[in-house]
């Protein structure tokens, strides 16, 4: 068996063949859509989802998952706080000639294993390869497929009053991934957060009718994510500091680089609003999880129909605006 | 441990120094006729006063003024335009702390140069460049060394680690910074009305608590060396207007749990070897006489200014107003180009992107529009 990725596993003859039947399709399992140009879709008589992204994650493995199970989580995240049910996803990799097949073979079981457990199918996929320095090992896009009941189609309209919870601890995947650069000397034992959430989401909808929205707070943070929202929507929401969830390790890490949590990604954690008489049950819903047992309210809407601006209410009682992250954090001199 | 340093920022203990400072406030204003006025020397207190709020929840009753100690901000443009300068070259590996990679040059900044394809790289610890040279023994790799007391030191360890492992390709870019001569040029000059100073915490840990006695002696201005938390920075502005109402001006050490009185001697040694005193240009200010560190003679063949023909033009005068800002003289919001032409995203100054400067720190926290 050859074991790094050449140029030729991307020209469509026989290594390419033999990457496709000995890692893709035995690790997906999906031998006669395989024979397709196009996968053939079984959608139930629903509204449909769709949502891509891509993933370029360096480093390609870390502490609580790697890129594949990233890719895998990422799209099935984005398409179940749309209120959706993720059910397809298609997988398309750029491999860098020298790639590790090894290395491709842990990747590709870590997806299958991760559609596995969040019950969707890889359908679709493709495999380009690039010489050697045009790309960084190893690039993946996944686009996810769902379906949506119309009265559990999010978002809805955001009240006054209404509360904003997080599912657990903020920076996890940030710190994670800073950590296992290990470019600023930090070292930690902290695993990424990565993870499905469409369990959390279906179980949130099932006890409440009025969430109003659900978002994954990536890149940028629960603030940006947070910012996002009062923009869109014309809100202000007010979340507390000394509510915020956030592990020792993350805040360590923070203090000493001169971080924030509120800022740094997470790839496994659950923003909800939702109506305040049910707070109690989506709590409760989320702590049913291993990955929900930490979620806490964070904040709540304190005006609408306005120009949408964050706050954060500080430990001594003042606020603080929160804005847009401004460029990359980067850690400081002392 | 952990619970000890939990107490620093404990919000009970936290809001009831801030009634009993408001107290000892409104004792001082009705004894002076104004607020007292403190002077946070340390670009790191600056961003603590008004990220956790405290800034903003003594307005009008303290005058809390941001000083002259965040490195980046006092460098002045042409060191940071050589700085760049340096980083044009495909032959060089710049490394460098994240503060500065942001930093406006003349022309353009070394985050321009980086998404060009130069080779800029974010350390935490300037031994890690040492590091990087002996993995790139074909490129020439510049550590940017700028700092004040602080950092002096960890410069000091990578110039050592260079030397004695022999590693050829390494060299550093130094435009360090002294903290008394500039405390001293600011109480001289005596253009900003400053009570009592709030004494870095960091630096501190290098200097002790002795080295300021020459802000009692000559100058009569009591001082307190503080920690960042909520609790350690009321206690210091607490203790400085005790200090201010007794008419005894003295230094407290509020931080005794890592600054001693004579300071870190091993520090202050590993300075002494590898750094000799130097004047120093400081922006918006001007040079000031042995203001400054620089590479020892006897390391010369380490220093990057030696090793490169550098030579950064006379720097494109801008309206940026951080000199004043930097004394103290003016808030950020005074300056016209705040929160306008000049913003984290596009720049004017280094305060505005520095991760301990005052524009960053107010435009960060303290607006709410």
């Amino acid at each position: 068996m050859v074991e790094k990725i050449s140029l030729a596993h991307g020209d469509g003859g026989e290594l390419a063949h033999q990457l496709i039947q000995d890692v893709f399709i035995t690790t997906f399992g999906h031998h006669d859509q395989a024979k397709l140009d196009a996968a053939i879709l079984h959608i139930p008589q629903e509204k449909l989802t769709i949502s891509t992204d891509s993933f370029v994650i360096k480093p390609t493995f870390f502490r609580g998952g790697n890129i594949g199970k990233l890719a895998i989580c990422g799209t099935v995240n984005d398409i179940a706080v749309s209120g959706a049910t993720p059910l397809y996803i298609t997988v398309a990799f750029i491999l860098e000639e020298g790639f590790s097949i090894r290395q491709l073979k842990e990747i590709v079981f870590s997806m299958a294993e991760e559609a596995k457990k969040a019950n969707v199918q890889i359908v679709s996929g493709d495999t380009k390869v690039v010489e050697r320095g045009s790309t960084d090992g190893i690039f993946i896009n996944t686009t996810g497929i769902g379906v949506v009941k119309t009265e559990e189609m999010l978002p809805r309209k955001i009240d006054e009053q209404d509360v904003v919870i997080i599912s657990g601890t903020i920076g996890d995947h940030g710190v994670s991934i800073l950590s296992a650069r290990g470019e600023l000397g930090l070292v930690t034992e902290l695993n990424s957060d990565c993870a499905s959430l469409n369990d959390l989401t279906r179980e949130v909808l099932n006890v409440s009718s009025r969430v109003k929205m659900m978002r994954d707070p990536t890149r940028g943070g629960v603030a940006t994510t947070l910012v996002e929202i009062c923009e869109d929507f014309n809100v202000t929401i007010e979340i507390n500091e000394d509510t915020l969830p956030v592990k020792e390790e993350v805040e360590g890490a923070c203090d000493i680089l001169g971080f924030d949590p509120l800022y740094l990604a997470n790839e496994g954690k659950l923003l909800i609003i939702v109506a305040q008489e049910d707070e109690g049950k989506v709590l409760a819903a989320l702590r049913k999880f291993d990955i929900g047992r930490e979620a806490t309210t964070i904040g709540h809407v304190s005006e609408v129909k306005t120009n949408g601006r964050l706050f954060l209410k500080m430990l001594l009682g003042s606020r603080r605006r929160l804005n847009r992250l401004a460029g990359m954090q980067l850690p400081r001199i002392c | 441990m952990n619970e000890t340093l939990k107490q620093f920022s404990s919000s009970t203990i936290s809001k009831a120094l801030l009634k009993q400072i408001e107290q000892k406030a409104g004792v001082y204003k009705e004894k002076f006729g104004r607020e007292p006025a403190l002077m946070e020397v340390c670009g790191s207190h600056t961003m603590a006063v008004a990220k956790t709020g405290v800034k903003k929840l003594l307005a009008g009753k303290v005058k809390l003024i941001s000083g002259p100690g965040c490195p980046v901000c006092v460098t002045d443009q042409k060191s940071i335009d050589a700085m760049i300068q340096l980083a044009e070259s495909d032959d060089r590996i710049i490394c460098t702390f994240g503060d500065m990679v942001r930093v406006p040059g003349t022309t353009r900044a070394l985050i321009d140069a980086k998404t060009d394809g130069k080779d800029v790289r974010v350390v935490y610890s300037p031994s890690d460049a040492v590091e990087i040279a002996k993995e790139n023994p074909e490129k020439q790799v510049v550590f940017l060394g700028i700092g004040f007391e602080t950092t002096i030191p960890v410069l000091a360890v990578a110039l050592k680690k260079a030397d004695d492992e022999m590693v050829k390709n390494f060299s550093m870019w130094v435009t360090t910074k002294l903290v008394e001569p500039i405390l001293r040029k600011l109480l001289n000059e005596g253009d900003v009305l400053v009570d009592a100073l709030l004494l870095p915490g960091h630096v501190s840990i290098v200097l002790g608590k002795h080295h300021y006695q020459y802000l009692v002696d000559e100058y009569r201005v009591p001082g307190v060396i503080c920690g960042f938390e909520p609790v350690e920075l009321l206690s210091g502005i607490y203790k400085s207007i005790e200090l201010l109402l007794n008419e005894s001006p003295e230094i407290i050490n509020s931080h005794q749990h890592v600054v001693r009185d004579e300071g870190n001697r091993q520090a202050q040694l590993m300075i002494d070897q590898y750094f000799q005193g130097c004047d120093e240009a400081w922006r918006g200010i001007g040079v000031i006489e042995n203001s400054g560190l620089d590479i020892r003679d006897k390391y010369i063949h380490l220093n990057a200014k030696s090793r490169f023909d550098i030579k950064a033009g006379e720097p494109k005068r801008t309206k940026c107003r951080c000199g004043e800002i930097i004394r103290g003289l003016i808030p950020p919001e005074e300056c016209n180009l705040f929160a306008k032409a000049c913003t984290p995203i596009n720049p004017v100054g280094p305060c505005m992107v520095s991760s301990e400067g005052s524009c960053a720190a107010s435009y960060q926290f303290l607006r709410e529009e």
